[in-house]
């Protein structure tokens, strides 16, 4: 490689000790005292992969330190109390009007303090992208297969991080004490005060009494401000420590295996890119602080427990619950005296915590039905495992589904529909909305997967239509370039589902291996979990693949060089100053 | 792989083919060759790249100057209305503060992407597990420790511990013990006594009378048509302080989310009389509680002909003529009626306070 062309901010050779410089006297006296050099040398050039989905999860993290940043700035001014004052800052309509001095001061940093509007929309703005970059990293890593072996851990700490930013939320926006955030406590009052047994006592103590006391704000405001985010900070940090020691995942291609990590080093330029990465989320948070409205709470008043404003909903990421409060059945049962509201019990307190199992327990789930032990660094695409896509995309529409069923009352409004025949159509959609999902994304993958073995044995389309000497059609397959037909193929082969269910007995009538119901429950799995699934060609069915482009190439021989060929769309030769046709006839 | 998992030259080793994966149809081509980039081989178009670079980090200075003008220049106040509904301060705040942190962003990674040394390389892995050796060596580790201290050898030192270990978080969770009052505790005659108090209480009495629930006034039934309703609350959070002053602070919010009610008036021979109520309504004028049953929101959607009252959180609907039973919606149980009376100067009144528990479900209700 001729590297004399090369500027010379790019040295060929390797930096040396030779001549002290201000980095290493800085460096040196660092070790002296601390001895980091041995983990600088190993981490300050590891490698990081890219692709543009590895972003999602920085997102996340970025939008937690504005979070951090910002909500220290909202702390300066917020006083989360609910003693009563008459409200006398600049807002004109609600001023004279008693409220909580939580809300009084959220007015304040609202109108009164240069930038406080702008730290609070930031605030909440930077809230949403935080749970929001969160959920779509986790379907990144889902889909991928990121959560396999040896990541399964990270995986369930993600998924922490993921309920108690959803918590965190909820305390955050109950703050204020503003119309729509006290009818969101007075819901959650509902709720606990539906759990068998202990509900009332629980309301009572967290409440300091009956609804609504005076304590819930400032309690509610020690879990937002130091318990919630002091587990955060420390999942968070985890988190990251396991994604290091782990290494990133990377996508398979030319020279990356699942021996090898290629990429940036982490010194310069994933540290730039990452720390340029953290700017521009800090940015744009800034930008949508700017431009965009959200959660104005001056417009809805202080709370007063007698009053309600119509299309009352809680923020996006609390709405898949409450759309299952909402297409509940009213379900109610007295036993012994005592009151079991299954109504309120089943949507918000069971079934987000059985969905929220179901979600930590998918990577043993997984491994435990394919019976995979080993270690995966190579990304899958979603298609090469069909039924686990399938199985994720069940459980979004799932989600979705539940979250449109919480905006039932905007959906009826909006398409001057029936708000019972909404409710009672999305009764069954929850169901059978997710099968359906299921079968179709499964059935999506697979054909993926054949259209990808298809290309690999036949080539890919040129969008040239040969005519043949006996006047047949037919449209021109070239072989694909070896680096994408080696990154197409570079995946394992399923494993053929073998032994038998339990208590059976092979044809010389040897029983099964293993025994026990489970294990028969597992075989099934195991040969559903694979069924149908398109396997990459086999070297026989390539080698006959390639013989027969060869034969039909021979046929073509002539064209070659021509712009019939095909080949300059691969970038084999150029034929502008060709014709398909003489341009004089 | 024990000793050079990672090196400078690794991008050569890459090329090697991986012995590991048996199952390649193809050959690993090993990783394709580095391209150099405009800026890498032409002095020119590096000074460029140089030039954008500090463009954008001088474009991120003016903005934060931006912003420390638009700070001083801009007050706030209830006029946010300038600039295009936005208010000004937050306007140009934001826009600055925005601006100043995009440049640098944009900034540092056009440097990566323009000027930094863009060469791919090659780290090898680890497996996450340890070595045999070192597993057997801390296997070993951990049994000498459990060995040495003995706890394996004597139960009864190890059993004590662990439950005196277990059992010493009880001193964390007991002491919220005393976070509120408990329900059997807050009532008439008992610890926490105050207008209304009780879960299952509120503040009704016979013979108080059913105000507005903004402006306190009593209503006369002749003040309704038919199709009217009112949000009435009970007097008793207007004048039911010791003294007769109006409640106020904690004990007024805990009585509005208890006392609220909606006052409607029908056709009298539209209501649909549950046993016993046959006279708990006055000339079609006829009261519930507002509370929601389902989980306490407070309801007003009221659609006059059908009667039927929606709730906003999630669409419990009840039908006003009909005892308001549950006709739609996740509610399980009727809004809690109130009986009403006229007293003698002819005002609305409570002729006895609701006979259930008003508000969501709890496990004592029964």
């Amino acid at each position: 490689m001729d590297t004399t062309k090369v500027a010379t901010s790019n040295t060929t050779t390797a930096a040396t000790t030779k001549k002290k410089n201000r980095v290493g006297a800085v460096a040196g006296w660092a070790d002296d005292r601390l001895g980091l050099a041995a983990l600088g040398k190993k981490q300050l050039r590891k490698v990081f992969p890219d692709h543009w989905s590895f972003m999602l999860g920085e997102i996340a993290l970025w939008s937690f330190v504005v979070l951090l940043l910002t909500g220290v700035f909202l702390t300066l001014w917020f006083n989360p109390s609910m003693g009563e004052v008459a409200y006398d800052g600049s807002y004109d309509q609600l001023r004279g009007i008693e409220m909580s001095e939580a809300y009084a001061s959220s007015l304040h940093i609202s109108f009164d303090v240069r930038g406080g509007l702008l730290m609070r929309q930031m605030h909440h703005w930077a809230a949403m992208l935080f749970v929001a970059s969160m959920m779509v990293h986790l379907l990144r890593v889902f889909f991928t297969g990121a959560f396999r072996k040896p990541r399964e851990l990270n995986w369930v700490i993600g998924c922490l991080l993921l309920i108690l930013g959803t918590l965190e939320g909820f305390t955050g926006y109950s703050l204020p004490d503003d119309l729509l955030s006290g009818t969101g406590v007075r819901a959650a009052d509902g709720f606990i005060k539906a759990s068998p047994v202990v509900g009332t006592y629980m309301s009572f103590l967290l409440f300091g009494g009956e609804f609504p006391g005076e304590a819930i704000i400032p309690r509610l405001f020690t879990v937002h401000v130091l318990l919630i985010p002091g587990l955060l900070l420390a999942l968070i940090a985890a988190h990251m420590l396991l994604l290091v020691y782990h290494k990133h995942t990377q996508w398979p291609g030319p020279g990356r295996t699942e021996q090898n990590v290629v990429g940036y080093p982490m010194l310069p330029v994933y540290a730039a890119k990452a720390g340029g990465f953290f700017f521009i989320v800090f940015g744009i948070t800034a930008m949508m602080g700017a431009l965009l409205t959200i959660n104005p709470v001056w417009k809805y008043g202080p709370y007063d427990p007698s009053k309600v404003t119509a299309g009352s909903q809680p923020d996006w990421y609390m709405g898949w619950p409450d759309g299952a409060l909402r297409i509940m059945p009213g379900l109610e049962s007295e036993i012994f005296g005592y009151t079991i509201s299954w109504n309120v019990m089943l949507p918000i307190l069971i079934l987000p915590i059985v969905m929220f199992i179901i979600l930590l327990l998918l990577p043993f789930l997984d491994a435990w039905i394919t019976g995979d032990k080993r270690d995966h660094h190579l990304l899958e695409r979603p298609r090469n495992a069909p039924t686990r896509t399938a199985l994720m995309v069940a459980l979004m529409t799932m989600y979705g589904l539940f979250w449109a069923a919480g905006g039932n009352d905007i959906i009826a409004i909006t398409l001057h529909a029936s708000i019972n025949q909404i409710t009672y159509f999305m009764r069954a959609a929850v169901i059978i909305g997710p099968i359906i999902a299921f079968f179709i994304t499964r059935r999506w993958c697979i054909s993926l997967q054949r259209k990808d073995n298809e290309t690999v044995l036949h080539g890919y389309e040129t969008g040239i239509i040969m005519r043949s000497p006996e006047g047949g059609y037919s449209e021109k397959h070239l072989p694909l370039p070896e680096s994408k037909a080696y990154a197409l193929t570079a995946r394992d082969r399923d494993p053929v589902p073998n032994g038998l269910p339990s208590g059976g007995t092979d044809a010389n009538g040897v029983p099964a291996p293993e025994g026990g119901r489970l294990a028969g429950l597992r075989h099934r799995l195991r040969t559903l979990y694979y069924a149908d699934n398109a396997q990459k060609p086999t070297p026989e069915e390539l080698a006959e693949g390639h013989h027969h482009a060869e034969h039909e190439h021979e046929l073509q021989t002539g064209m070659d060089g021509h712009a019939a060929d095909g080949h300059q769309f691969d970038g084999h030769h150029l034929v502008e100053d060709e014709h398909l046709r003489d341009p004089h006839h | 792989m024990s000793d050079h998992d990672k090196d400078e030259h690794g991008h050569e080793l890459s090329n090697v083919p991986d012995e590991a994966v048996t199952d390649d149809l193809y050959p690993n081509p090993g990783l394709p060759e580095h391209h150099w980039r405009p800026t890498d081989v032409d002095p020119k178009a590096e000074r460029r790249a140089e030039r954008q670079v500090a463009t954008l980090f001088l474009l991120s200075v003016v903005c934060t100057v931006l912003f420390v003008v638009s700070y001083f220049t801009f007050q706030v106040g209830d006029d946010w209305d300038t600039i295009g509904g936005f208010g000004a301060s937050n306007l140009t705040l934001g826009l600055s503060l925005s601006g100043a942190l995009l440049f640098i962003g944009i900034g540092i990674i056009q440097l990566a992407r323009k000027l930094m040394a863009d060469k791919e390389i090659v780290e090898y892995r680890h497996p996450s597990a340890s070595s045999e050796a070192d597993r057997a060596e801390a296997l070993t580790a951990l049994n000498t420790g459990i060995d040495e201290s003995g706890i394996g050898r004597r139960p009864l030192v190890r059993n004590t511990m662990l439950g005196a270990v277990g059992l010493v978080g009880v001193t964390a969770i007991i002491p919220l013990w005393d976070l509120g009052p408990k329900p059997n505790q807050v009532g008439p005659g008992k610890k926490y006594d105050y207008p209304g108090a009780g879960i299952e209480n509120t503040i009704w009495t016979a013979g108080m009378r059913v105000v507005r629930d903004v402006t306190g006034t009593p209503i006369r039934p002749a003040d309704m048509e038919i199709g009217d309703l009112i949000n009435g609350e009970p007097a008793g959070i207007f004048n039911g302080g010791p003294d007769g002053e109006p409640l106020e602070g904690v004990v007024l919010q805990i009585n509005k989310s208890k006392g609220a009610v909606v006052v409607v008036r029908m056709e009298p021979d539209e209501i649909i009389p549950a046993e016993g109520r046959e006279n708990w309504a006055v000339d079609g004028i006829i009261c519930y509680s507002k509370i929601c049953t389902h989980v306490g929101c407070p309801i007003s959607l009221y659609e006059r002909t059908t009667h039927h009252l929606l709730c906003p959180c999630h669409q419990s609907t009840f039908d006003l003529s009909d005892s308001a039973r549950v006709v739609f919606g996740p509610a399980a149980r009727a809004l809690p009626q109130l009986p009403l009376g006229v007293d003698e100067e002819g005002y609305l009144i409570a002729t006895a306070p609701f006979d259930e528990p008003v508000g969501p479900s709890y496990w004592e209700r029964g």
